[in-house]
């Protein structure tokens, strides 16, 4: 079933879209062990693509006061404070992150450093819009405004969008949504989400917040030399003992066809707030199109004849 | 680093690629700690247990790097056999006078040069005027003595540290700082590892380390340990001062600080410097080694740059015109003064110490006695409208209707709104070009001062007033001839630039070289370490050659002082034959068939003076330096293990505790440090610490830190302001291990507050296992860190942790103790209103402080009589 | 008509002529997108800087357009930052153009409860008549042992740290001068 207008599988997605000789597919390899959680990318992101704030409420998730990818907020990056092994169940003291227990000389339930502490781990890891080999909020767009570029990124367009919501339940990662605040902010009521810096790839320019990325953990380049790249690092980790160390969204044969935007994580997906296995929503929707291609034609034969007429 | 310093973290990170192992100690597990190989915690304020037990592991094994210690170091030096240790002194050194609370450093010297240099009362003005600052960059200004290169005598520099820093064992390390001795070993075998021939291990610190009663002590510690370890003056190595302000480091060149004038010449002094030559000479010290020996050449383009063709030889080049020091006029004392009605008007020129200094109550109420406040700054920060909405307001110790202050807020232009130069953190000056023209009233510091000097001159114009000259004969004239029709005209930065360089006064020359500086006035220069920028009147600091047409060092991008070299006393890179020390390792060396040094940097040595050149007799200054000379700055041409004089707390470092502590000093008797600078006064009360009672002390028995977030900037008044970094961190907060939350029933982003005797701040909790818990002298302390961000203004606002310290002061520097203090932590609020003044008052008189009394200093059996009964030698360990 | 420009391009017909039958590429291309360019390409001018934050010193190109700033971002020639940027050297846009920055001089006059206006060659005015006031009231000859000191204690300032040298310079300069010794920054805090 895999061919030139694929919902799913390994496909070039520009070439896919009618582009006949695109540029190298362009994307994003987050390394998150080498993240430190700065925030450059969120803010990098905001500074150019004019995305208003998004509140000012502090979350109590460790330093992470974001919460997630959404209108306002197209990177996010996630902290996760866990011990690398525990030891003992978690006393529950109201607080999101796992804790193990020793005892102090009081009785009390404490940790003290040196005594039996495994190991903390402080995870920061920038999450991005995936640019979807099979895009489902593109795929669900009624209006055109989502499509594919030259470079296979997935681009909202804000002069057709008219704000039908249909793309928010179809991304499988909860990445795209409408905006609806700051009021006096551009495009209220429109779906936002990461551009890859569409307009920044057209002058030959790294997206802003790969550019600002102190420690290159968001690197940007050609997807293929990306997955190369991403493949040998993951490699040199599990190598150098790092175990837990693995590629999330770089296989061409997952459920969205490889992720555009890509992750070397320490820990499970879930433990960063990502989706295990990801499946592009409109999978099944070739099936169900060819049902509806007979109407379709209908309607675009009336359609033809109807402007024709206007026309002349 | 990653927290604060972001950016240059990559390079960290490039070296963990590379294959570095990078350790990091911190009182807690920040964004540097996530990416580290190794974290380890320490209670805040031990840092010279940790680093001395290194030292000490070094030298019990002989790890140090022999070589380089003995031919670059004062390691050799024989010292006075009238020196005695803190060893036997019960942690104080010899000469202390208890009255005073200072040293006569006299049994300090090199051997056989006892009576040279300064006197004990010379350490108490050194101590009121922050003279150590100027020292810090001059090196001792002593000449070389009696050596034994064996390092076995008894009175050498090496033995003596190895006996001083003896205690300093890995258990002490344990009971002080709460490390583990496997954790602490791992840290020395890393680091001594890692040095040598071969290898080089560099420390980087932020500047958090000198905000302790100890401050300059901590940075000589780390300074002791590079050295015998051959880490400084070398490729990966060095010592790595983290600033934290854009141009902190420029305005410490060029100072804007009461003790020191540009180049670190020092303000004179009253009683030490009535005249032109004896300022001159104390400066120099006749008959040392060094480039300080040029001292009145630079004092002279000083002079002349200031007053022009009024400076002439025969009136001392207008030294007469200058201010007098007569004792600590730093930045606290001042505000102490603005309380008590002595300073009438203040400046703030982009700076916010309604939330940023110590002591934030003191700064306020400081700011409301005065006849009028200017404050220059982009937006409308705290310190600008501390009438209206400090939290004084709120007790109602400033009411609006009562407060005579006259207040001028005006706008600043921005960093791309002006042009001009910054020296960041490495001593590179960049030139900033300017963007476009600021808005409305903005305009720039250039613009501010140079018409506010204008409107003086012109105020004061025909004057025969002798106090007046100064400022009639002033060389003021920075305005472009296109704008010198404008009334206001925009000076250019880039004349002062010029001026700030220096040249030759009768043909306009620029300098290349301080070395070209005159004595006989025919020169000009306004900072003698920045003679080079304009090199062959070229802008050097506007050069932007692109990092990848140049070699690694870089050399064309900027311009770094002095003479643009980017790392300092880089002879050392090379062996005492000026062979590299290894090729790996190779940076500068002696290039023997071209005659001079050559290699990846511009040497930091005569370029021209081999490697065995041994001076002649009777010579000084620069001519006295042998070829071996690395540190060409010092007096006698060494790095200094051990600094015989410039240190008003000692030659060597010593643990004390902070002066707000729980612990007794488990090293020595002495608690704090003997010679700090207090300011006993009722609106500074300072937590009991030993030897007060054990009850007293437990009414703070928490230790508190601060820092900065990524996300924030100093006070906040250039992020809180910004929508894009206030979301970032929109609350201030205050985090706590799950244990202490238990133990105070702190509930996870519930209210806290934390109490003081100063003031209570509150914040909501954050429950971290970043916090550690750590065993001290057997018992668990909790420390509590908040970050200072925070204040009235701007776009997300809360309580100052700044509010929380006293003000206690470095005596070497004169800066703060505020990065360790004791505490309380409660749930909920704080009170408002007057309840909170009442509230602090409880805690006052829980504490034992509501009478005014106040914690003894001395604490010794020996030197003192304020030990409260107790055995003084409590917890001291033989 | 041009039938080129206007009836081939309609989407519609795009979609169904090209090779994009489903829509989702070159078929929905908007007359927006066709046009978009990156704002740096079509700045008037581009200034060369530094972040105003740290002391790292990392490299600034300022982008103007309309004598308005239209980015900024990190500089790829640095040798400190190679084009890097924390999250606050990101945000030094806004921190230029923000809506809290000031650009009027307020006044607050003893004993007021509100900021008032003023122009800004009074309030110079206004403020070189005080220092010239408080100098001479407070002016010291000498100090008690008949030392020269030659200066006045009662003007103070604080602030060089976030300044150019140039700035700190004429602040040193001038304070020097005009006999006032207090004058501090963030180096000794």
């Amino acid at each position: 079933m895999i061919g030139k207008t694929s919902l799913f599988g390994p496909v070039n997605p520009a070439r896919d879209a009618g582009y006949d000789d695109p540029p190298a597919r362009k994307g994003f390899f987050t390394d998150t062990s080498i993240c430190i959680g700065c925030k450059a990318c969120e803010v990098a992101c905001k500074e150019w693509n004019e995305v208003p704030d998004n509140g000012f409420d502090m979350l109590g998730m460790s330093y992470d006061n974001t919460g997630s990818l959404n209108a306002n907020s197209w990177r996010h990056v996630a902290f996760v404070e866990q011990p690398a092994r525990p030891t003992a169940p978690p006393v529950d003291l109201g607080m999101p992150t796992l804790l193990h227990d020793g005892v102090a000389d009081d009785g009390q339930q404490t940790t003290v450093a040196g005594e039996d502490r495994p190991d903390f781990r402080w995870l920061m890891s920038s999450d991005v819009c995936k640019h979807c080999t099979h895009a489902a909020c593109l795929d669900v767009c009624p209006t055109g405004s989502l499509f594919r570029t030259e470079f296979g990124t997935v681009v909202v367009q804000d002069d057709i969008c008219n704000g039908c919501g249909y793309c928010v339940p179809a991304c499988p990662y909860g990445v795209i949504e409408r905006r609806e605040r700051p009021e006096a902010a551009k495009n209220v009521g429109i779906a936002q989400k990461c551009t890859l810096c569409y307009d920044r790839l057209g002058a030959g320019m790294t997206p802003a917040c790969a550019q600002a990325c102190p420690t290159q953990s968001i690197q940007f380049g050609d997807v293929d030399e990306l997955r190369e790249r991403a493949k040998q690092r993951v490699e040199a980790l599990q190598a150098g003992g790092v175990t837990d160390a693995r590629l999330y969204g770089a296989d061409p044969e997952d459920g969205v066809g490889g992720a555009g935007a890509f992750f070397l994580l320490l820990d499970e997906p879930e433990v960063y707030g990502l989706p295990p296995d990801p499946v592009v929503t409109t999978r099944d929707l070739p099936h169900m199109y060819q049902r509806a291609v007979v109407a379709a034609g209908a309607l675009l034969l009336g359609a033809v004849l109807s402007f024709l007429e206007r026309r002349s | 680093m990653a927290e604060a310093h972001p950016v240059g973290f990559q390079w960290v990170m490039e070296a963990k690629l590379r294959g570095a192992k990078i350790i990091h100690v911190d009182p807690r597990f920040t964004r540097t700690s996530a990416l580290a190989h190794t974290f380890v915690p320490l209670r805040a304020g031990t840092d010279i247990a940790f680093l001395g037990g290194i030292i000490n592991y070094v030298l019990q094994n002989e790890l140090d790097f022999r070589e380089y210690v003995v031919a670059y170091t004062n390691a050799a030096s024989i010292v006075s056999d009238e020196y005695t240790d803190p060893d036997e002194l019960d942690g104080l050194f010899s000469g202390f006078d208890p009255e005073t609370r200072t040293y006569s450093p006299e049994s300090w010297q090199y051997a056989q040069q006892e009576h040279e240099g300064d006197t004990r009362q010379d350490m108490h003005e050194q101590r009121e005027t922050s003279s150590a600052q100027q020292f810090g960059s001059h090196g001792a200004s002593v000449s070389s003595a009696l050596r034994d290169d064996t390092l076995q005598d008894p009175n050498c520099v090496y033995q003596i540290l190895k006996r001083h820093f003896s205690r300093y064992t890995p258990e002490m390390v344990e009971q002080v700082c709460g490390v583990s001795p496997e954790a602490f070993r791992e840290v020395c075998e890393a680091w001594t590892q890692n040095s040598g021939r071969e290898r080089t291990t560099a420390l980087c610190y932020s500047v958090g380390w000198t905000q302790h009663s100890v401050g300059a002590q901590y940075i000589r510690t780390a300074a002791i340990l590079q050295l015998l370890l051959g880490n400084i003056g070398r490729t990966g190595g060095g010592i790595m001062a983290l600033r934290g302000h854009a141009s902190i480091q420029g305005s410490t060149d060029i100072p804007t600080l009461f003790d020191l004038l540009p180049g670190y010449l020092p303000m004179p002094s009253a009683s030490k410097h009535p005249d032109f030559q004896t300022y001159v000479d104390s400066i120099r010290k006749p008959g040392a080694k060094g480039f300080w020996d040029n001292s009145k050449a630079y004092t002279v383009n000083l002079l002349k740059a200031y007053w022009g063709e009024k400076a002439t030889a025969e009136n001392d080049f207008c030294f007469d015109y200058m201010p007098k020091l007569t004792g600590d006029h730093g930045t606290y004392r001042t505000v102490l003064d603005m309380i008590d009605g002595k300073v009438k008007g203040y400046f703030l020129f982009g700076q916010n110490p309604a939330v940023g200094s110590a002591h934030g109550r003191a700064q306020r109420l400081g700011m409301a006695n005065l006849d009028w406040l200017v404050v220059r700054d982009l937006v409308e920060i705290e310190s600008a409208s501390f009438w209206r909405n400090s939290p004084e307001i709120a007790t109602g110790e400033i009411v609006p209707e009562e407060c005579r202050t006259e207040v001028f807020l005006f706008p600043a232009a921005s960093h791309v709104e002006k042009e001009g130069t910054f020296t960041q953190t490495q001593r590179m000056l960049q030139w900033r070009e300017k963007a476009l023209d600021p808005k409305g009233d903005c305009r720039s510091e250039l613009w501010f001062l140079y018409h506010l000097g204008r409107l003086l001159r012109e105020r004061l114009a025909g004057s025969a007033r002798e106090r007046d000259r100064p400022l009639l004969d002033l060389v003021w004239d920075y305005v472009p001839p296109e704008h010198q029709h404008e009334p206001w005209g925009e000076p250019s930065a880039e004349k002062v630039l010029m001026e700030i360089n220096g040249y030759e006064i009768a043909t306009g020359r620029p300098l290349s070289s301080f070395t070209e500086m005159k004595e006989d006035g025919s020169t000009l220069g306004g900072c003698w370490i920045y003679t080079g920028v304009f090199k062959d009147g070229v802008n050097q600091a506007a050069r932007r050659k692109p990092a990848s047409e140049q070699s690694w060092v870089a050399p064309e991008w900027g311009w770094a002082w002095p003479a643009n070299r980017r790392t300092l006393y880089n002879r050392a890179s090379a062996d005492p034959d000026g062979k590299p020390w290894s090729e790996r390792k190779a940076y500068v060396w002696w290039d023997e068939a071209a005659g001079e040094w050559t290699g990846h940097d511009v040497p930091d040595f005569e370029k021209t003076k081999p490697p065995s050149y041994r001076a002649p007799d009777g010579a000084r200054g620069v001519a006295a330096l042998a070829g071996d000379d690395a540190f060409i700055m010092n007096g006698d041409g060494k790095g200094a293990l051990y600094v015989p004089q410039g240190l008003i707390d000692g030659p060597l470092p010593t643990h004390y505790e902070p002066v707000e502590s729980p612990f007794r000093n488990a090293l020595y008797a002495q608690q704090g440090n003997p010679t700090r600078k207090d300011y006993p006064r009722p609106d500074n009360p300072i937590n009991p610490s030993f030897p007060d009672e054990a009850e007293q002390v437990a009414v703070f028995p928490y230790v508190f830190t601060t820092s900065r977030l990524t996300e924030h900037h100093t006070s906040g008044a250039m992020s809180r302001y910004l929508e894009y970094l206030s979301e970032l961190q929109p609350e201030m907060f205050v985090e706590v291990s799950p244990a202490l939350a238990q133990e105070r029933g702190l509930e996870h982003m519930g209210w806290c507050h934390v109490i003081t005797s100063r003031s209570a701040v509150e914040g909501r909790v954050l429950v971290t296992e970043r916090l550690i818990p750590l065993r001290v002298e057997g018992r668990v302390v909790h420390q509590v860190w908040l970050p200072y961000h925070w204040g009235a203004g701007g776009m997300v606002t809360g309580d100052s942790a700044n509010d929380l310290f006293g003000i206690t002061l470095d005596p070497n520097v004169l800066i703060q103790e505020s990065k360790v203090g004791t505490c309380d932590v409660r749930p909920g609020r704080r009170p408002t209103g007057p309840a909170l003044r009442e509230y602090i008052a409880g805690y006052l008189q829980r504490a034992g402080l509501d009478t005014g009394r106040r914690t003894p200093i001395l604490t010794t059996g020996t030197a003192g009589s304020h030990t409260d009964g107790r055995e003084a030698d409590e917890g001291a360990q033989p | 008509m041009d039938l080129s420009k206007t009836f081939l391009s309609w989407p519609v017909l795009r979609q169904f002529s090209g090779n994009d039958p489903l829509g989702r590429g070159t078929a929905a291309r908007s007359g927006q997108t066709e046009r978009i360019t990156a704002r740096t390409e079509t700045a008037d001018r581009v200034a060369r800087s530094v972040c105003p934050y740290c002391a790292v010193g990392c490299g600034q190109r300022v982008y103007v357009k309309d004598e308005k700033v239209v980015q900024i971002e990190g500089d790829p020639d640095s040798p400190i930052s190679r084009g890097r940027l924390c999250p606050k050297g990101a945000a030094s846009k806004n921190l230029v153009t923000g809506p809290m920055r000031e650009s009027k001089v307020r006044y607050r006059r003893p004993f007021g409860t509100e900021w008032e206006d003023l122009d800004l060659e009074t309030a110079m005015n206004m403020v070189a008549d005080r220092v010239l006031k408080v100098r001479d009231e407070t002016w010291q000859d000498e100090d008690e042992s008949g030392n020269k000191v030659r200066r006045t204690m009662g003007i103070a300032g604080l602030g060089g740290a976030t300044l150019d040298n140039e700035e700190n310079y004429l602040i040193k300069k001038l304070w020097t001068a005009m006999g006032a010794v207090q004058i501090e920054n963030q180096a000794r805090i």
